[in-house]
């Protein structure tokens, strides 16, 4: 992993890496770091749009579209524009998508949607289709608006909370070619800043808030509604932060005990509760504790058959994961690592675990979308949904 | 890169484009033309296609247009003849009556690079500023920049210029900024676009209209304009608070960096680029975290203390990649203070096992640095690592002890316990060349000292890094010095070796002159060999005096603080830390006030061998400060009465057990320091304050105390507690003096203190009259040990002076 600014001779390399791919900006001037890194992270924004999907490979299958794009994104090295809208009336070349896509994906992929009015579920792949399709497949009118928190928590090692910090936003994924003005309405008790303390209850709170050049906040104070006209593709239209003073408590918890057996052995039984309500789960949880240098194996009892643990030499950790976590349950794990010349120091360079999970359905600050209107009412289909997911930035228990 | 049948590839595509067949479908010329570009970008030589693709340029596909001026923008230079046959086509399409075909002409018209294409450019440029649609608008401005860069010595024409200065009216935001950036490259020899009150006022009510981009832009240009009044300034400020909560983090650093050319930049300005910054930092891109982080570092420069209430948001994400870990932790090391140091620290430690070196060592780094300020807390998590017995974190705990040491002498009998047996794990260069200065300079404080270095010796022959053997010379000579019944036989044999056998010459010459040196007798070597075991600059300085401002405002939202990391890498993979030259403003100012504390015996010059027998007796004889055992205010008191009271009683009566002492030192500031402040400075060198009373009271006091340990070359340790108040009564005139000058007088009954006391007193009369102004200083020391005393009092005193200065 290089550093994100390198010079070769008065030459600047500027890069970001996104889907697996490093996006890399030169220049000669000493310009803004800001700009270039923002630029970077709209241009993949942009090439996610128009082709479906952000990899090597439809990059490759889509180099026509994306010389395209740049042409009219950068011109002499200056940035044109990046507005969807914009760029809509320019962009001719049709994206080629990897996977097209069919009816029968809608039948195994792992699913989480959202009850809106319509109480559907859409497969997770159908955001991630070209938005040029629309044009052509005779306008399949959707609206995805996804409410995405990041939690970066630190548990203490006698399990106080030391830290907790939500980043979280609202973005907004638009397939119609044309859209008329959108009402997106959130909690009534959603209040800004430390300040306004209201009576317990419902009440959800966020520390900073800001919002996209576009949305209209007339009517935001007093019915907490946002308004704007969203143009096609993908947008962040608020993001907001909170610190430390998390509505719920944090998902998980973990009971670590660590000794040496008389054997030499390391042995680690950790219980892992989650403590989500008892309807929702975490998906994809991945729990990752470091292990001292020179363990050799691993032999572990895991509670259920679904799981499984890892020893990585590499990383130096046991990666234990669990496909599915129901809130409101307890998992435990028994790890007894083979570590020859175990000492009593080797102990400090167990911990702390880091937890990657998803959190479908789920915002750590309570954040919820009340409804979601176009006015005027568009004519012809159309399919609106709301997802929530709260995914983990860093996790990190100590032990 | 070569490709596999590229010839074979080429004569296919050409068979393929010049087939009638394939031009009249288009959809087929489409995908052969498609074809060329996917050879093209895989670096396959496709230039030969040139003409072909110059036909298939005729075509009212758009895409294929597209796709062919890819083509011949990448080749034209090759083929400049074949590219006039262009010309016609981009010419005939600048007419089209689709915008957008024309826009694309123009616009590739002007990136073929071409000199000799710049006549027939000319027209259509000039034709498409006053084109209908904004799309062509915005090329056709561009247009004539890439035409001044292509004939840097010709003259735009004026009327060009002018008629760029007048689409600045332009209704098409992005226009307008094209024409700026224009602008700025033409004009770039008169200095850019001329940017006046009209203009200034003009852009910034149209930013609100332009995308991010483009107010990023306007934000730059506008850094040239100063306001000419007051209440311009504020008219401009208050048309930027829209951008400076921007979302957006180039909008937000684009008006920030405005902030210090407006207007003699505040602190409390600066504290407005707090929360954006810090939303910037919890972006979703990594990359922009890093950038942030690397400003927020800069911001810090001035004003340390403006993040320490977020020091939370400094932790590291365990799956963050190690550039930004280790920024995070240069943050958090500036973010100390008393309430956060518990936590900080415990956070560092958990990063010093991280299974990246990199980090790990990063981390153990940064606790080092946290240690000049909380020696015993660091210290002990650095001793606590090197029981994991891994080599990579030996090594960076030992080089972080010796940095430590260097500038925190106090620490040294932590360290020099911690040593013992960690030569074993230690296996890199850099490590060892540590553990070698430590053990040169403490290796009498260290009982296997003798025993470790054997070791290095006997394998000296296999020893493949000349830093090691050259520290290992300087290691064993002084270790020689301080345990020459141990050491002597083993000395001789590296010097044999090194200097019969080596084939280094930096090697072989040292062992040379040491060997030399030693002839000279064992006083002279002393002289050379024994220089300072601490940083003279550094010692009493709470972290780094802010800077100003402007000193990093310029490189704000540049490139610049994204690259300093490497800079600081490298000043902490150096060797022995006396090799490192100081940022010479402290250092001169410091030593100053260190040498007028004994003034007596003050020499000429700062060089290390002159002035080493003199530093041997102030600082080799080893004074540590401790503060434990502890002492509660009502222990303080009792003991501080009941020795006031005695005195009062018995004053004729010396005891030999106990002293008292008053002395005058000049430092007026001192009494409007915080007592915080004066509490840290105190903390870092040892010194226990127990209570203050508030600044600008008068009189204004302080209480202090602390243990003096003083070992004595062979002596047992010996041990005396210290009590102190500091008053100043405030009926001073400010008489203004020019050296600082400490005065030491009362009860210090001269026992046989030999002449410079006497001489001292001399002065000391001549001067009484100055001594009202200072702090009086009042000390009782238990039991009598009068080197400790002085020790200690120039401690306080440089403390003090330091404060004083800071305070100034």
């Amino acid at each position: 992993m290089c550093s994100v600014l390198q010079a070769h001779k008065d030459l600047h390399f500027v890069h970001v890496r996104q889907g697996g791919l490093y996006w890399v900006a030169t220049t000669t001037a000493d310009t803004s770091p800001f700009t270039i890194i923002e630029f970077l992270n709209r241009l993949t924004a942009l090439v996610k749009d128009y082709c479906g999907s952000l990899s090597e490979k439809s990059v490759q299958m889509n180099f026509a579209l994306i010389y395209e794009l740049l042409d009219e994104v950068v011109d002499y090295g200056y940035i044109q524009t990046t507005s969807s809208d914009v760029l809509k009336n320019f962009i001719q070349t049709e994206a080629v998508s990897s996977r097209p896509f069919n009816l029968f994906d809608l039948s195994n992929v792992s699913l989480f949607g959202a009850e809106t009015q319509q109480s559907k579920v859409a497969p997770s792949s159908a955001a991630t289709r070209p938005i040029q399709s629309s044009r052509e497949q005779g306008g399949k009118n959707e609206i995805f608006v996804n409410v995405i928190e990041r939690m970066s928590v630190v548990i203490g090692s006698n399990g106080i909370l030391m830290k907790a910090d939500v980043e979280g936003e609202i973005r907004v994924k638009c397939y119609m070619p044309s859209c008329s003005e959108m009402r997106i309405g959130l909690n009534e008790e959603f209040s800004i800043g430390k300040s306004q303390l209201r009576g317990y209850g419902a009440t959800v709170r966020v520390d900073e808030c800001s919002f996209h050049q576009a949305v209209r906040l007339d009517e935001f104070d007093s019915h907490q509604i946002l308004r704007l006209c969203p143009s096609q593709g993908e947008q962040t239209v608020m993001q907001y932060h909170l610190s430390d003073d998390l509505p719920s408590a944090p998902p998980f918890r973990l009971f670590p005990a660590i000794e040496r057996d008389s054997g030499g052995r390391l042995l680690m039984y950790m219980k892992l509760r989650c403590d989500l309500s008892p309807k929702s789960a975490a998906i994809n949880v991945s729990a990752t504790i470091p292990v001292p240098k020179g363990s050799v194996s691993l032999s572990q009892e895991l509670s259920s058959p679904d799981q499984s643990a890892e020893l990585k030499l590499q990383s130096r950790a046991i990666v234990w994961q669990i496909p599915r976590f129901p809130g409101g349950t307890q998992l435990s794990a028994l790890f007894k690592l083979e570590v020859p010349g175990l000492s009593s120091a080797s102990m400090l360079e167990v911990g702390p675990v880091g937890l990657n999970f998803e959190l479908p359905k789920f915002t750590a600050t309570g954040l919820q979308i009340r409804f979601l209107r176009l006015s005027p009412v568009q004519p012809g289909p159309l399919q609106r949904w709301v997802r929530y997911v709260t995914h983990s930035d860093s996790y990190t228990i100590r032990v | 890169m070569p490709y596999l049948g590229t010839e074979d590839t080429v004569r296919e595509l050409r068979r393929a484009l010049s087939n009638p067949n394939v031009q009249s479908d288009h959809l087929r010329y489409r995908n052969t033309v498609l074809k060329v570009i996917r050879t093209m970008s895989q670096g396959v030589d496709v230039s030969g296609l040139f003409s072909e693709m110059v036909k298939a340029c005729a075509t009212v596909d758009i895409v294929q247009k597209k796709l062919v001026y890819v083509f011949l923008c990448s080749y034209a230079a090759l083929n400049p003849e074949l590219s006039l046959l262009v010309i016609n086509t981009l010419r005939k399409d600048c007419q089209d009556p689709n915008p957008m075909v024309r826009s694309l002409a123009l616009r590739n018209m002007t990136n073929l690079r071409l000199p000799s294409l710049v006549e027939y450019v000319e027209q259509p440029l000039t034709a498409g500023l006053r084109d209908r649609a904004a799309c062509v608008r915005r090329v056709a401005v561009l247009g004539w920049a890439k035409l001044h860069s292509l004939q840097p010595s010709s003259e735009i024409d004026a009327a060009v210029v002018n008629e760029l200065y007048s689409l600045l009216r332009d209704p098409d935001p992005v226009v307008m900024v094209n024409c700026l950036r224009a602008l700025e490259e033409i004009l770039k020899e008169e200095g850019g676009v001329a940017i006046n009150k009209p203009i200034t006022h003009h852009l910034l009510n149209r930013l609100k209209e332009c995308d991010i981009w483009g107010q990023c832009e306007v934000l730059r240009i506008l850094q040239r304009y100063q306001p000419q009044s007051e209440d311009e300034l504020f008219d401009i400020l208050s048309l930027l608070d829209a951008s400076l909560v921007s979302p957006h983090p180039p909008v937000m650093a684009a008006t920030l960096s405005l902030f210090p050319t407006l207007c003699a930049v505040s602190l409390a300005a600066v504290e407005r680029f707090r929360a954006p910054l810090l939303a910037a930092c919890g972006s979703a891109s990594r990359e922009m975290r890093f950038t942030a982080l690397c400003h927020i570092q800069l911001l810090l420069r001035s004003l340390p203390g403006l993040m320490c209430a977020h020091y939370k948001r400094f932790f590291c994400g365990y799956a963050e990649p190690a550039y930004i870990k280790q920024r995070k932790m240069q943050v958090l090391v500036e973010l100390v203070n008393d309430e956060t140091v518990a936590m900080l620290l415990d956070e560092l430690k958990g990063y010093c096992t991280d299974v990246n070196a990199d980090t790990a060592q990063a981390a153990i780094s940064a606790i080092g640095r946290i240690g000049r300020s909380y020696s015993d807390r660091c210290l002990e998590i650095l001793t606590g690592l090197l029981g994991l017995k891994q080599e990579h974190i030996t090594s960076a705990v030992v080089r972080t002890m010796r940095d430590l040491v260097w500038v925190c002498p106090q620490c040294s009998d932590t360290v020099c316990l911690g040593l013992e047996g960690c030569e074993e794990t230690l296996q890199d260069s850099q490590g060892r060349q540590a553990l070698l200065w430590l053990l040169g300079m403490y290796g009498e404080r260290v009982s296997s000292a003798p025993y470790t270095l054997e070791v290095f010796i006997d394998g000296v022959r296999s020893e493949a890094s000349l830093g090691v053997k050259m520290e290992l010379l300087t290691a064993t000579m002084r270790l020689f010095l301080c345990r020459p019944a141990e050491t002597q036989d083993m000395l001789g044999r590296l010097l044999h070796y090194c200097i019969e056998e080596e084939t280094d010459m930096c090697v072989h010459d040292q062992a040379l002159l040491y060997y030399r040196l030693l002839h000279c007798g064992i006083e002279e070597t002393r002289k050379v060999l024994q220089g300072r075991r601490s940083d003279p600059s550094l010692g009493v300085l709470i972290g780094r005096p802010a800077e100003p401002i402007s000193h990093w405002a310029h490189s704000f939202n540049t490139l610049e603080p994204l690259r300093q990391s490497a800079v600081e890498t490298e000043s902490a993979s150096r060797g022995s830390p006396e090799h490192v030259t100081f940022d010479p403003k402290p250092s001169t100012d410091l030593s100053d006030t260190l040498n007028c504390s004994h003034a007596e015996k003050v020499q000429t010059g700062s060089d290390s061998t002159c002035s080493a027998d003199d530093l041997a007796s102030s600082i080799m004889v080893p004074l540590s400060l401790s503060l434990s055992p502890a002492l509660s205010p009502e222990e303080f008191e009792h003991l501080w009465l009941w020795r006031h009271a005695e005195q009062g009683v018995e004053k004729t009566k010396e005891e030999e057990d106990y002293v008292c002492m008053e002395e005058h030192v000049h430092c007026p500031a001192i009494p409007l320091c915080s007592p915080q402040s004066i509490q840290a400075a105190m903390q870092l060198v040892n010194i226990q304050t127990l209570a203050f009373t508030p600044p600008y009271t008068l009189p204004w006091r302080v209480y202090l105390y602390t243990h003096t340990q003083h070992t004595r070359s062979a002596d047992t340790p010996h041990s005396t507690l210290i009590l102190g108040e500091l008053l100043y009564t405030g009926e001073a005139n400010q008489k203004a003096i020019g050296d600082r000058e400490v005065m030491v007088e009362g009860e210090q009954e001269n026992e046989g203190e030999e002449a410079t006391a006497d001489g001292l007193s001399g002065r000391e009369m001549a001067r009484k009259d100055r001594e009202k102004e200072g702090v009086k200083v009042t000390l009782k020391q238990q039991p009598r040990d009068d080197e400790a005393l002085k020790g200690f009092l120039t401690i306080l005193t440089t403390v003090l002076h330091t404060l004083s200065s800071e305070r100034a």
